[in-house]
């Protein structure tokens, strides 16, 4: 988490510091907002894997993005992470596909969700 | 923090993304796509150059304001459409800046609107980010 929060230009001892986040009422140090994309990406990868789905993953480019949040993702966190294709358009001979990953901790509280619209180019 | 209008820019900020960020960034997220390192990939896939991680410019251009709200407030919600490329340059990579302007106070919801430019041309589409601030 802190090598991601590095990666994406997060100064916040937040992100850092064990002890800057336990003193601001964290358990741990707490992940910057778009590293829920770790865990929505693994889930991404088992569907574009998958044999019987017809995404042809050298099409596809990342339309949209979004999260929703509950609270931060904090270090230790046991995250369960359940992805769902909400939505599947066609629209200008591209296909938008809409994944929507439900992230929770380990008491089955909910911690983010994670949206992201998927394009994939016509062949044509 | 009632002083807030809308239109008012709440903040800037500017990062030069080099090669090193994107090998680092890919590192760090898992996405080892080598159109974000290699330029012959890239230009066989029919790309003006190697590109960043889009998910590494939403990650970056949401900082300014994390920064801006410190402990002063939550964030409820953060979303962008990825409408152009970032090209990375070899040499001397590319600047992208953000500027947060407040867009709606709903309720007692912030929305903050993220303007994210690199090489001049806005790179991200409605970046919108909803934050919740304590009273």
């Amino acid at each position: 988490m802190r090598e991601f929060a590095r990666a994406v230009f997060a100064q916040s001892p937040l992100n850092h510091d064990p002890e800057a986040a336990i003193a601001a009422g964290y358990d741990d140090v707490v992940a910057p907002p778009t590293f829920a994309v770790v865990l929505q990406e693994a889930g991404l990868a088992l569907l574009l894997a998958a044999p019987d789905t017809g995404i042809d993953f050298s099409r596809i480019v990342h339309g949209e993005q979004k999260f929703t949040y509950t609270r931060p993702i904090v270090a230790g966190d046991e995250l369960t992470a359940i992805l769902t294709v909400t939505s599947i358009k066609s629209l200008g001979g591209n296909d938008m596909i809409t994944a929507e990953t439900s992230i929770s901790d380990s008491t089955g509280n909910h911690v983010v969700t994670a949206t992201s619209v998927l394009v994939m180019r016509g062949t044509e | 923090m009632s002083d807030l209008v809308v239109g008012q820019e709440l903040i800037t900020g500017k990062v030069t993304l080099t090669r090193f960020c994107l090998v680092r960034y890919a590192g760090a997220s898992g996405d080892f796509n080598p159109i974000h390192y290699r330029d012959d990939v890239a230009a066989s896939v029919g790309l003006p150059g190697v590109l960043a991680h889009g998910m590494l410019t939403m990650g970056l251009a949401v900082q300014p304001v994390i920064d801006w709200m410190g402990d002063r407030g939550d964030l409820i919600e953060y979303g962008v459409r990825f409408t152009r490329p970032v090209v990375v340059d070899g040499n001397g990579g590319v600047t992208v800046t953000v500027t947060a302007k407040i867009g709606a106070i709903e309720d007692n919801i912030t929305r903050i609107d993220l303007t994210v430019s690199a090489a001049n041309q806005t790179v991200l589409g409605k970046a919108q980010v909803r934050v919740k601030l304590h009273q």
